[in-house]
């Protein structure tokens, strides 16, 4: 079937069963590298996604329930070439190893500064308690996600 | 879904819809074993350092273009260690350029150096070393050849940090012009000069990594995100875990299946190939639709890893020494165990595979393309020269996960579909299932403490598999035995020390009198196992630091003190010290039946980087479980390219065996992995991380480098376990240490 799916702020028709993952429509689709095939189960969040706002994994989300929604990858968080805050936080604080999580924390942490724009470690740590990372740099995520948050964030660069 | 694609056409015509080929065994003599088990190359010239022992001509290593492009090629791999900065910092401070005028090229059998295997901590002392003297060579030669230009002697030169070789009054020549003036197809001279640590540019500095803005912005940095015209997505049809095969694979049903374009078939070998990756996934599906058999020996539920000692065993000497000494005061003895673990990576073995004009090309996240580049070529057979392995990141693999199987898995496919790209990704079960397992090993010790508070004796013993299953031949792949006619499974060898493999650090680095340690190497594998991130470095350690910590506690002297009386080697009491310092140790809050500190220390494979770590943690006495507080670690890694690398590999590290050491454990029945996914092999969440790990760095300026990427994984798990007992006195010997067992422990102990 043919359905519309709204992706970083444009819309897409795409050919796909109803039952596809969101995930496979946006790599394969639309040749977004962001999100990634982790698990397929929802349980490690290197899938995770926007839509409307809230994280989502885009791995267990199938294309049938996206119609009218609105869906953000990492690609979709700033112009191509630039960086988000949140990104350049990363960025600044190396916060990544082999870095296939990475896009999928990046997604999850901007759904809560979005919605609590300066949360506490305890906040930070539980909303991110979805998102698995095997290289161990948990510390650095969470120092870009607080460096992200700061009030003065620019001056800490 | 169109059926005009001619090579769907082809393959299914006639009505049969199996695609079957067969390629027939060939044996292929073991290559020589390098430093970590794999291919490796042979070395000509004994004279040089690091990897250029085995390829000493420069311009196997360096490029410089007429317009001064400047062109490096390594043979090590970017795994998400960062090696790829630190390795491009060490050739730019030799060639004394900015970093940016260098383009890179890592492993990539058609154009790089073979430094075999990208493992074991060995990049910086291989492969940095190759190339910090390969760019003195070119930077002597350049200067040299300037010198001649302008009839001045050479100390009167210099380079002047921007490609440019400057003489007095003003005299400047670009490093293109002078290139073009001499030849790199002369090998290393082992004197060049290097540069003077105190004017380093570049090395020391903490440059940020060159592969991290794609990453965090979604740019094409992995294997997975490889997208080439006409390429195919394919799944492998298999049973639940390796040692399973499927007894009716429904693979007419799934070959109807959309946008299925071929099932290929050998043996007990199947994949399906279709235009979509999610076709692909669901005809896999429809096709493991079966009951499976069992095809080699049950697994050891009954055992666990002390089936190792029932096996038979090959004995290896590590240590035999004699010395005089007082009576035992105080005696600790304890068998210590870890169970099999999984690499865990979080995004499943990928690979891409093209078979072109008598080619085949792979793009391979494997730790060991010039391996899979033989071993790949002897499974499809053809001649090595026509299998080209490009190295392409994946997700971190921490040893010999699926990368090297999916790798040759893709190559069988793209041989079965020539001219069509086949990408081959395993899925999250089959990479639990199917990949080489971390082993599982059983220590045993018994050592005591004499009247003059030292270390008297030390009877020590490690049962093991082989931790080096890496394929260097066909029969390595765990497809070679499901093809008709298979190959014949590679034989499991020990690594020998100073490396060493089940025995890596099972040789004290501290001085101890009256040492017999044994290795029980075990050839039979009751679960299929391979390299994992420090090898039996782990457990070794993990063992020696805990029966440290038992036998200071029993004769009431301080960790840390006893562990200074017994060591001599003047950097690794500096590490131990600065660890202390930091972390506070004097004044560290005493156990408490909650609250309590250990500390721990190895020096990686006796060779490599030093690491010690200082830990605090609280016990929740109720349910066992445990929060670790703080950790501060200090690492001597010899001259550091990037500080902030080294950092970044240290904490990862101390995360990851945190995790193997309190959480982790791989699942079976007897015919089966019942470990398949993040529910049933849990690692470590944000919920479990530690609340601050700080990393102290030791400033060894111009020392040579020592490999830091695996140092920390035996002192964080020993740590913990010390640090156990200062809290609640259970001293708990066999990983993982679980909120249950130490909940049991505390119980028996009150």
């Amino acid at each position: 079937m043919t359905i519309t799916i709204n992706v970083n702020g444009s819309g897409h028709q795409v050919e796909a069963s109803p039952e596809t993952p969101l995930l496979y429509v946006l790599r394969e689709d639309l040749r977004l590298n962001g999100p990634k095939y982790g698990c397929g189960l929802g349980q490690c969040g290197a899938c995770t996604v926007q839509i409307d706002g809230k994280a989502a994994f885009s791995c267990v989300t199938p294309i049938a329930a996206i119609a009218g929604r609105s869906v953000v990858t990492v690609e979709g968080l700033a112009p191509k070439g630039e960086m988000n805050m949140l990104q350049q936080a990363f960025l600044t604080e190396q916060a990544a190893q082999c870095g296939y999580c990475i896009a999928g924390m990046i997604m999850r942490a901007q759904a809560l500064l979005d919605e609590i724009p300066q949360p506490d470690e305890k906040t930070i740590r539980r909303h991110m308690q979805p998102n698995l990372c095997r290289c161990g740099t948990h510390m650095r995520i969470l120092r870009a996600i607080r460096r992200a948050a700061a009030p003065n964030a620019s001056h800490l660069a | 879904m169109s059926c005009a694609d001619p090579s769907r056409r082809q393959i299914l015509a006639g009505g049969g819809l199996l695609v079957t080929f067969t390629f027939a065994a060939r044996a292929l003599g073991q290559l020589a074993g390098g430093g970590e088990g794999g291919g490796g190359s042979k070395v000509k010239r004994p004279d040089l350092l690091g990897s250029l022992k085995s390829t000493p001509r420069l311009d196997a290593w360096i490029h410089i273009a007429p317009d001064g492009r400047v062109t490096v090629f390594s043979g090590k791999v970017e795994l998400g260690q960062g090696i790829r900065t630190a390795l491009l910092q060490v050739a730019a401070e030799e060639l004394d350029l900015p970093p940016a005028r260098i383009t890179f090229f890592t492993a990539d059998t058609d154009r790089t150096p073979d430094e075999g295997l990208t493992a074991g901590s060995h990049s910086m002392q291989d492969g940095g070393s190759a190339l910090a003297n390969a760019g003195a060579n070119v930077r002597m030669l350049l200067i040299r050849a300037a010198a001649a230009q302008w009839r001045l002697p050479r100390e009167k030169l210099a380079t002047d940090g921007h490609g440019n070789v400057v003489g007095p009054g003003g005299l400047n020549a670009g490093y293109g012009s002078l290139a073009a003036t001499l030849s790199l197809r002369v090998e290393a001279r082992p004197d060049a000069l290097r540069r003077d640590p105190a004017s380093y540019r570049t090395l020391g500095r903490n440059l940020p990594r060159v592969d991290i803005p794609d990453k965090l912005t979604g740019g094409q940095s992995y294997v997975q995100d490889m997208r080439t015209p006409g390429m195919l997505h394919a799944r492998v049809i298999r049973g639940p875990s390796y040692g399973t095969r499927l007894v009716r694979p429904k693979l007419a049903e799934a070959g109807r299946m959309p946008g299925v374009v071929a099932i290929v078939q050998d043996g007990n070998f199947a994949a399906v190939v279709a235009e979509r990756e999610w076709q692909a996934i669901q005809a896999m599906r429809v096709a493991q639709a079966s009951d499976y058999v069992r095809t080699i020996p049950g697994l050891p539920v009954e055992d666990g890893p002390h089936r190792l000692q029932k096996l038979e065993k090959r004995e290896i000497q590590v240590l035999d020494t004699h010395d005089p000494a007082p009576g035992a005061i105080h005696r600790s003895q304890g068998s210590y165990s870890r169970p099999w673990y999984s690499h865990a990576s979080i995004g499943p073995s990928c690979a891409v595979a093209l078979f072109r004009d008598g080619t085949l090309t792979i793009w391979s996240h494997s730790q060991g393309v010039f391996d899979m580049h033989r071993a790949t070529a002897e499974l499809v057979r053809l001649p090595p020269e026509k299998v080209r392995v490009i190295h392409t990141p994946g997700s971190g693999c921490y040893g010999q996960n699926g990368a090297d199987d999916v790798t040759a898995e893709a190559g069988l496919l793209a041989m079965a579909l020539p001219g069509r790209p086949v990408r081959l990704q395993w899925m999250r079960e089959q990479e639990f299932g199917w990949e080489p397992c971390g082993c599982a090993m059983v220590t045993k010790v018994d050592a005591a403490v004499g009247a003059d508070r030292k270390i008297s004796y030390w009877n020590y013993e490690v049962w093991s598999n082989s931790h080096n299953m890496r394929p260097v031949e066909a029969g390595g792949y765990a497809v070679a035995q499901e093809l008709l006619p298979g190959f014949a499974k590679q034989t499991p060898k020990p690594i020998s020390m100073p490396e060493g493999d089940g025995d890596r650090n099972a040789n004290p680095l501290y001085v101890f009198r009256n040492m017999n340690v044994r290795y029980h190497f075990i050839p039979e594998m009751p679960m299929r196992v391979s390299a994992l991130r420090s090898l039996g470095a782990h457990l070794n350690i993990f063992t020696l630091e805990s029966t440290l910590d038992d036998l200071a506690r029993g004769i009431g002297e301080d960790p840390l003190a006893f562990r200074l009386a017994h060591m001599e080697d003047v950097r690794a009491r500096e590490v131990m010290i600065r660890a202390a310092h930091e972390f506070g140790w004097a004044n560290r809050p005493r156990g408490d039946g909650r609250r309590g500190c250990g500390m721990a220390f190895g020096r990686y494979k006796n060779i490599g980087a030093y690491c010690a770590i200082a830990m605090e943690i609280e016990v929740e006495r109720e349910t066992g479980v445990i929060t670790v507080h703080r950790v501060h670690a200090a690492v001597d890694a010899g001259q550091p390219a990037t500080p902030d690398g080294i950092r970044n590999q240290v904490e990862g590290g101390i995360i990851q065996s945190l995790s193997w050491a309190m959480f982790e454990s791989v699942t079976y029945d007897d015919s089966k992995r019942t470990s398949f996914d993040w529910g049933s092999y849990p690692i470590s969440r944000f919920s479990d991380i530690p609340g601050e790990i700080a990393v102290h760095i030791m400033q060894r300026s111009g020392t040579p480098f020592l490999g830091a990427g695996e140092t920390s994984q035996g002192p964080a798990s020993a740590a913990l376990a010390n640090a156990i007992a200062d809290a609640t006195g259970v001293r708990l010997r066999d990983m993982p240490l679980t909120p249950d067992k130490l909940k049991a422990a505390i119980g028996l102990a009150g």
